[in-house]
C-alpha cells in the first residue's frame, strides 16, 4: 500500500484510464435509464393506444416526403376505415399547418390543428379552463378554438382568454378553452404551442382544402393495435386504387416507432458512451496489470525476502492482488465523482432526467473491484510463484 | 549414528550428542541442469547437528555451502537424499507448511542483509510476524525487544540507508530472532563487513547461542570460524572435515582488543 502512496503519479496515470471507463459507465447507465422512462412517459402523453396514419409515403429510410402534396387522403377514407375495421374505439381526423394569430396587440406564429372532439381523448389532452367543442360544432364548422398553454401565455400573458375573441389568419375565433401544459417532447419541440379547433373549420375558413393529412384513432387495446394497423393498410390501398406494385400513399405509426425515432439520437449517444466505457475499461485494466507486472518486477527482492520469511503463496498472491484492488477502487471513486459530474453536465445542458441510484454508485465501486482482481490475477500470481532463492538473487 | 525417531522431540534445548538431532541430513545430493551440463552442487552430505550447537560451515567458493543452507532453510529441495527437522523429514511437507517451517523454527541471516529499503528497522523486524497472525501490540513490543537484544533500542525509527552496514545486519538479526525460531542460518553473514564489525556480529551470535540457539554460520574466514563450536569445510559438494573447536574464541574479549572505531 505505501508504494501506492510512493509513486503517486505513476498510479494516477494508470487509473485515468478507469476513471473515465467507470465514469461514461455511470453516464451510460444513467442516461440508458433517463431514456426508457422518458419513453414510457411520453407514450402516455402521446395518446391513448393510438395508431396515426399520414398522409404522404414514407421513404425506405423512414423519413417522410411529399406530405403536403399529397391529396388522397380524405374525410371518407376516416370513416370508411373507423366503421368497418374492428379494434378502434375513437377516430379523429386532422388537417394542420402554421398560422398567425392575434389578439388586440399580441401577435404570435402558431400551429393550427382541425380536428374532431375524440382527438383530445386519443392525445390525452386534458382541459385547463373551459370546455371543448362538440360534435355540433364540427358538423356547423364553427369558428371556435382552444390555445395550448404557449398560445395563451404569449397572446393573453394578463387575462383569462377564456370568452375572448381571437384572430386565426383572417378568421375571427372565439377562445373556448385552454389546454393543460404537456411541456417539451422527447425530441424537444414545444408541444403547448399550438390552437386547435374543429376539422371543418380549419378545412373550410383557414386551410381552404378538402384533404386530410392525419388521421388519429385509438385501439381498443394495445394488442389490438397491430392487426388494425394491417387491415388499415389494406383498405386504403384499395380505396385509393393503388396497383400491387405501387408504395403507400400514406404511412401509419404508431407512438413506439415515433419516440423510438426521436429518442435514436441518444441511444447513439448512448452507444457512443457505451463503446468509450468499455474501451476505457479495457485500457484502464491493462494499464493496471502493466503497472502490477512492473511492481512485481522491481520487488523481486522483497518478494523474495518475504518468501524467505515464512510467506506463503497465498499471502503474496494477496498482497498484489488487494493493491491491485486499491488501485482500482481508487479508481472507481474517482469515476463516480467524474460519472455524477458529467451526468449533472448532460442533465443542465440536454434537460435529461438522469437519476443516479446509490445501488448504480455501489455497483460500479464494485465493478472497478473486479476489474482489480480480473487484471491483477495475472500479475500478483506471477509474484506468488517466484522462486525464493532467484528471488533473493535478483539485483 | 542414524536415529531414525518419528516421535518429534518436545525438549526445546537437547543436551549435546542425545536425542533427536535438531537437524540431520542423510546422503544429500544437488544436481543442477545447466543445458547440456550436469552441476553437482552436493554430492552426499550427511551430517547431524544437535540443538544448541553452533557450526562455522568453510570451503572454497562454489563448493556448495549456500546450496547446503538453502536447503536447511526449506528454501530449496535435495535430487536426493534426506532431510529431518526435528525428526520430521521434509521432503513430505506442502509448500505451505514449509512456509510455516521458515516462518516459525528458521531464522535466516543473509550476506546482503535483506532489508526492505522503504521500511523502518522497527517494521523490517516485524514483518515475519505478519505471517504468524501476531496482534499490533505483540508485534510492536516483540520487535523492539529484539532490537534490544541486538543493541539497536535507539535506531527502531530509522530506515536501512541511514544505517552503517553492521548496524543492518543487526537489524537482520532481529528479524530472524523475532519469531523465537529454533535455527539461525546465516550465509556469510561478516562477508560485507569490516573486521571490527565482523567480531561484534559473532559477539551477538555467541550470546545467542549461550541462550540455547542453534546456529549455523557460512564464512570463509578462518578466524571468524573460530568463534563457532565446531568446522565443517566443504569441498566440491562433499564434508571433507568435521571438528570441534577445541577452544573456541570469545567474541566479548576479542573486542576489548581491538580499536573502537565506533560505526
Ligand atoms: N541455480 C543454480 N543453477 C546452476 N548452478 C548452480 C545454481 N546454484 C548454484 N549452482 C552451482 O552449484 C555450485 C555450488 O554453489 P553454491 O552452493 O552457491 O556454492 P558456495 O555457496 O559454496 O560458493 C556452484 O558450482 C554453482 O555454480
Ligand atoms: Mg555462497
Amino acid at each position: 500500500m505505501k508504494s501506492l502512496r510512493r509513486n503517486l503519479i505513476r498510479t494516477v496515470l494508470t487509473i485515468l484510464g478507469l476513471v473515465v471507463g467507470i465514469a461514461a459507465f455511470i453516464c451510460v447507465v444513467g442516461v440508458g435509464k433517463a431514456g426508457s422512462a422518458k419513453v414510457e412517459k411520453e407514450l402516455q402523453k402521446l395518446g391513448d393506444n393510438m395508431i396515426w396514419i399520414e398522409a404522404g409515403s414514407r421513404a425506405t429510410n423512414g423519413v417522410r416526403f411529399g406530405t403536403r402534396e399529397t391529396k388522397s387522403l380524405t374525410v371518407e377514407d376516416a370513416r370508411a376505415i373507423f366503421a368497418q375495421i374492428p379494434g378502434l374505439k375513437r377516430m379523429s381526423p386532422n388537417v394542420d399547418g402554421r398560422v398567425q394569430v392575434v389578439y388586440g396587440t399580441q401577435n404570435w406564429n402558431t400551429t393550427y390543428r382541425g380536428v374532431a372532439p375524440e382527438y383530445f381523448d386519443i392525445r390525452r389532452w386534458e382541459i385547463q379552463t373551459g370546455t371543448i367543442f362538440t360534435h355540433d360544432d364540427v358538423e356547423r364548422d364553427v369558428p371556435v378554438c382552444l390555445l395550448g398553454q404557449t398560445v395563451a401565455d404569449n397572446l393573453f400573458p394578463n387575462e383569462d382568454p377564456v370568452g375572448k375573441s381571437i384572430r386565426v389568419q383572417a378568421m375571427p375565433c372565439r377562445v373556448i378553452g385552454v389546454f393543460q401544459p404537456k411541456g417539451a417532447s422527447a425530441s424537444g419541440w414545444d408541444q403547448d404551442d399550438f390552437v386547435a379547433m374543429p376539422y371543418t373549420t380549419a378545412m373550410k375558413r383557414i386551410g381552404g382544402t378538402s384533404w386530410l393529412d392525419d388521421i388519429f384513432f385509438s385501439g381498443t387495446s394495445r394488442s389490438a393495435i397491430p392487426i388494425a394497423t394491417r387491415q388499415a393498410v389494406s383498405l386504403l390501398r384499395e380505396r385509393h386504387h393503388l396497383h400491387p406494385e405501387e408504395p403507400d400513399d400514406f404511412n401509419i405509426r404508431s407512438p413506439e416507432d415515433v419516440i423510438r425515432m426521436q429518442l435514436q439520437s441518444s441511444e447513439i449517444f448512448t452507444m457512443l458512451l457505451g463503446t468509450i466505457a468499455s474501451l476505457a475499461l479495457l485500457v484502464g485494466g491493462i494499464g493496471i496489470m502493466n503497472i502490477m507486472l512492473v511492481s512485481v518486477t522491481e520487488r523481486t527482492r522483497e518478494i523474495g525476502i518475504r518468501l524467505a520469511i515464512g510467506a506463503t503463496e497465498a499471502d503474496i498472491q494477496f498482497q498484489f492482488l488487494a493493491e491491485a484492488v486499491a488501485i482500482s477502487i481508487l479508481g472507481g471513486l474517482l469515476g463516480v465523482i467524474a460519472g455524477m459530474g458529467a451526468s449533472s453536465l448532460f442533465q443542465s445542458t440536454l434537460q435529461w432526467d438522469i437519476k443516479l441510484t446509490p445501488q448504480l454508485l455501489v455497483f460500479s465501486g464494485l465493478f472497478a473491484a473486479g476489474i482489480g482482481i480480473f487484471f491483477g490475477y495475472y500479475p500478483s500470481r506471477k509474484a506468488s510463484q517466484l522462486n525464493p532463492i532467484e528471488a533473493l538473487r535478483y539485483e | 549414528m542414524a536415529t531414525v525417531n518419528s516421535v518429534t522431540t518436545t525438549n526445546p534445548v537437547e543436551t549435546d550428542g542425545r536425542g533427536v538431532p535438531l537437524v540431520e541430513v542423510h546422503d544429500l545430493r544437488k544436481t543442477y541442469q545447466l543445458g547440456e551440463t550436469e552441476v553437482h552442487a552436493l554430492r552426499g552430505v550427511s551430517v547431524s547437528i544437535h540443538a544448541g550447537d553452533f557450526v562455522a560451515i568453510m570451503g572454497a567458493s562454489g563448493s556448495g555451502k549456500s546450496t547446503f543452507m538453502n536447503i536447511l532453510g526449506c528454501l530449496d529441495k535435495p535430487t536426493s537424499g534426506r532431510y529431518l527437522l526435528e525428526g520430521v523429514d521434509v521432503s513430505r511437507l506442502t509448500k505451505k507448511e514449509l512456509a510455516r517451517i521458515r516462518n516459525q523454527k528458521i531464522g535466516f541471516v543473509f550476506q546482503g542483509f535483506n532489508l526492505l529499503g522503504r521500511t523502518t528497522a522497527l517494521e523490517n523486524t516485524e514483518l515475519p510476524m505478519l505471517y504468524s497472525k501476531t496482534n499490533k501490540n505483540d508485534r510492536d513490543r516483540r520487535a523492539r525487544e529484539a532490537l534490544a537484544q541486538v543493541g539497536l533500542a535507539d535506531r527502531a525509527d530509522h530506515f536501512p540507508s541511514q544505517l552503517s552496514g553492521g548496524q543492518q545486519q543487526r537489524v537482520a538479526i532481529a528479524r530472524a530472532l523475532v519469531n523465537q525460531p529454533r535455527i539461525l542460518l546465516a550465509d556469510e553473514p561478516t562477508g560485507n563487513l569490516d573486521s571490527r564489525t565482523s567480531v561484534e556480529v559473532m559477539e551477538i551470535f555467541q550470546r545467542l547461542n549461550l541462550t540455547g540457539l542453534t546456529i549455523i554460520l557460512v564464512t570463509h574466514e578462518p578466524d571468524i570460524a573460530q568463534f563457532a563450536k565446531r568446522e565443517i569445510v566443504f569441498r566440491d559438494g562433499q564434508i571433507r572435515r568435521d571438528d570441534v573447536v577445541k577452544v573456541p574464541h570469545m567474541a566479548s574479549e576479542v573486542l576489548k582488543t581491538m580499536p573502537t572505531i565506533r560505526d
